[in-house]
């Protein structure tokens, strides 16, 4: 625990504060669709405040983050800072490379982006492999995660069967409910505790980085439980597990698709087909939605005050995305626990030998 | 579109998270904590079993008391019944025997006084055959002093004795 603390400060001390130097002017609109698209996408630095001093500066706080870049057959690092404070372009071995709306691009000394007649922009991106906010606080799930369930096993090594105490208590009810309630119940009985430590990890996994992502401050705020990689990339975890696992029952069902007649068998066994792949798709899709379109209504809501530039709005919209908050409490368990629910239903049918 | 548009490094680095939390919560967290629960729910399924047989045991052996209870209350009011005829029993044929025994006896004394009467009776007479003889011996000698009186004591007593 004194560690994370340690790090957390350590994080703190490099933040980086930057005054810029005209402040806004209050008659220019308010661009609310920019202001939640660059809450819900990803970021090369980590935001942390914005204020306005006694002389009339505002000063962003910040907290830059390592970029690592893969160009030319090798990695190159950098510190994300150096984007967003210097104007010049950063060398890349021959090339350059600048930051514009938080995508890499390769350019010439000039840093200069070379767009084609649509406005498209022509010039190459490097492989980014940066530790993004949303990476960071991906990290940072890992770590609680880590310290919560190590500390559990531990506790249990140490306690044995004895009643769950402290933190235990409560994450006992939870890995009881994913083991019965999810595997068990959707898993053939002699299979099901075998998938019951993936589901696990999946489950918390998910719900403590939609947690994360509802904490309105640093080190919370990062949308990347309704970032379309991380959904992508935990609906194919699915589909492996779904897939590796399946029995010989599974795949005859599919293509051979038995008891149909023979002209329903040419419809059935492209449609079969394609269900393997739409089922974590699907998974993907609503996770990313469900949590980006909290996130996104929240932002509006809290929007609305500087749109309409009025103070007696603000506790209508502070209580609205109040309500908001409380039901992206409810949507960030619910949303694990239907990913991790529906994975296990697909392991369940794929496990299961069926009887026709 | 930029939001529908997955960045390679994410994927990277969540696949990367998420198989490092994989391998090392199931090598260090999941299976002594899947295990003590699993410990402990098996130690509550024995542990009510074995009360629920306890409580069996102890309702058979309360259901067997209550039936050796049953019969030996049984058998103590059959005991008693069974006393109960014997004595009555007991007391019909002493009773009986008591009856008899007064019968016998009744008939015994009966039979000893008739007995005894006629002994009674062969004695008197002897007796009075005695006296007589004594008497009229004694008559004899005073009377048959002289014959007038004789013949008159013998007359008299003659007409005494046919009374008789």
């Amino acid at each position: 625990m004194k560690k994370i603390i340690l790090i957390f400060f350590l994080l703190l001390g490099s933040f980086s504060t930057q005054a810029s130097g005209e402040p806004q002017s209050p008659d220019e609109p308010v661009d609310a669709f920019g202001l939640i698209m660059d809450h819900i996408s990803d970021a090369h630095q980590w935001h942390v405040v914005d204020y306005t001093n006694s002389r009339g500066h505002e000063v962003h706080i910040n907290v830059p983050l390592p970029v690592i870049l893969w160009h030319n057959n090798s990695l190159w690092f950098f510190s994300s800072g150096h984007f967003y404070h210097e104007q010049e372009p950063q060398q890349l071995g021959n090339d350059y490379v600048i930051l514009h709306e938080e995508q890499f691009y390769i350019t010439g000394d000039e840093g200069e982006l070379e767009m084609d007649a649509e406005g498209n922009i022509r010039n190459a991106s490097p492989l980014d492999f940066s530790i993004t906010k949303n990476v960071a606080s991906m990290i940072l799930s890992m770590a609680l995660l880590l310290l919560m369930f190590l500390s559990a096993g531990k506790a249990y090594a140490r306690h044995g069967i004895a009643p769950a105490r402290g933190f235990r208590a409560v994450l006992e009810p939870l890995i009881l409910f994913v083991r019965d309630d999810i595997a068990r119940s959707q898993i053939a009985k002699d299979k099901a505790d075998k998938f019951v430590p993936f589901l696990l990890t999946m489950f918390f996994f998910i719900w403590i980085n939609n947690l994360i992502g509802i904490i309105p401050f640093f080190p919370g705020g990062s949308n990347l439980s309704g970032n379309i990689s991380f959904t992508a990339t935990l609906a194919v975890f699915s589909f492996l597990v779904i897939n590796v696992f399946a029995v010989k029952d599974y795949w005859k069902h599919i293509f051979l698709a038995p008891g149909m007649p023979f002209p329903i068998k040419i419809l059935l066994v492209p449609l079969e087909f394609i269900g393997i792949f739409t089922k974590p798709f699907a998974l993907m899709i609503r996770l990313f939605a469900n949590i980006t379109a909290g996130h996104i209504i929240i932002l509006s809501l809290i929007s609305i005050i500087f749109i309409i530039k009025s103070i007696y709005i603000a506790p209508v919209s502070i209580l609205l995305s109040l309500v908001m908050f409380l039901l992206e409490l409810l949507v960030a368990v619910l949303q694990a626990y239907i990913f991790t629910l529906l994975t296990a239903l697909f392991i369940g049918m794929s496990t299961t030998k069926s009887e026709h | 579109m930029e939001l529908l548009t997955p960045s390679p490094g994410l994927v990277f680095w969540t696949s990367l998270t998420f198989v490092i939390l994989l391998v090392i919560l199931r090598k260090y967290a999941w299976p002594s904590i899947l295990r003590a629960l699993k410990v402990r729910e098996e130690t509550i399924h024995f542990a009510l079993e074995d009360a629920k047989k306890a409580k069996e045991e102890a309702e058979q052996m309360e259901h067997q008391r209550k039936k050796v209870i049953d019969e030996a209350r049984k058998e103590r009011d059959l005991i008693l019944k069974e006393a109960r005829q014997v004595k009555s029993e007991i007391i019909e044929e002493a009773r009986n025997e008591a009856r008899e025994e007064v019968q016998r006896m009744l008939e015994k004394a009966s039979r000893d006084i008739e007995m005894q009467r006629k002994d009674a009776m062969l004695e008197i007479r002897k007796t009075i055959g005695n006296l007589s003889v004594e008497i009229a011996e004694k008559i004899l000698k005073e009377e048959l002093s002289g014959e007038e009186k004789q013949k008159k004591v013998i007359n008299a007593y003659l007409n005494e004795m046919n009374f008789n």
